[in-house]
């Protein structure tokens, strides 16, 4: 029987080729499933009956949204595991996940407005999910402000461990604003508990770019994670002998 | 795209320009700290 032992991975040292050799993979995986995607998004799934060829949004805009809002989760699951096991790759992770997660959460909100101008005849409203959405982009950029400004790793890593744990209360906000509050923004297109409300081609289409996103996020996370793990392991002996080989 | 194509290739081309810039952006990144280690390990 072989197990996996975990604990020999928090180790920036032996996370470091580990991360390495998943890129490639994660990354030829993202290559197909784009591919796949993008060919069902534009040349298999029908048209709308309601919204024309204008719903093809979709297959960016509810892929960005989900990632927008799992990679804080996936933030703050990292900064409790930091604090329970006080472990340095948390840190890591947690700020290797940051910039990623607003670039989605910045291009949830773009391709919303530029889906809600032809459907609802306005780029924006204050309502639920829309605020709350433009909140987690803010908390984004406030892990990431706060986060440079602190020159002490160990420091760093604790504010912002602090920061996505008290700020991800915001993920069910947003996730249930359209149950909660009357909004402009639909209900939910796919729920745990409901029959999809949409053509099974738009479904298939849609949950292969989520996953091309994933693929995407795991690749580009890893490549950032490796940089910081040089950035602050640089007088290490490990990275002296080791990490460019 | 039915009158919607500003909207419909303005949403995809965000997308492919974000996606396409952040790993030119990492890999500017980690050629830098790779040149910085490559320094280290030669005055070491």
């Amino acid at each position: 029987m072989s197990m996996v032992n975990w604990f020999k991975y928090a180790s920036p040292a032996s996370f470091y080729p580990l991360a390495g050799k998943l890129i490639p993979f994660f990354s030829a995986i993202t290559a197909i499933l784009l591919a796949v995607g993008l060919w069902i998004s534009f040349f298999m799934a029908p048209t709308d009956f309601q919204q024309g060829e204008g719903y093809r949004i979709i297959f960016v805009h509810v892929p960005a949204s989900w990632m927008s809002m799992f990679i804080y989760c996936v933030m703050a699951f990292w900064s409790a595991l930091g604090f329970i096991l006080n472990t340095r790759l948390s840190g890591m992770m947690t700020q290797a996940l940051a910039p990623t997660g607003a670039m989605f959460a910045f291009l949830s909100l773009v391709t919303g407005s530029l889906w809600g101008k032809p459907m609802w005849g306005t780029w924006w409203v204050w309502d639920a999910r829309l605020t709350s959405q433009l909140i987690l982009f803010f908390l984004y950029l406030g892990f990431l402000a706060l986060t440079s400004a602190i020159d002490d790793p160990r420091r760093r890593d604790k504010a912002g461990a602090i920061l996505s744990l008290v700020g991800v209360v915001n993920i069910p906000i947003i996730y249930f604003s359209v149950i909660w509050w009357n909004t402009l923004h639909q209900g939910a297109t796919v729920s745990m508990t409901k029959a999809p409300t949409m053509a099974h081609t738009m479904l298939m289409g849609m949950l292969i770019m989520a996953l091309a996103f994933w693929g995407y996020t795991i690749a580009i996370v890893l490549k950032r994670v490796r940089c910081i793990i040089l950035e602050r392991e640089i007088a290490s002996e490990w990275v002296k002998k080791n990490a460019l080989e | 795209m039915g009158g919607y194509g500003l909207y419909v290739w303005g949403s995809f081309g965000i997308c492919a320009v974000a996606m396409i810039i952040e790993p030119i952006v990492l890999n500017a990144r980690n050629q830098k700290i790779r040149r910085q280690v490559k320094r280290q390990g030669g005055q070491w």
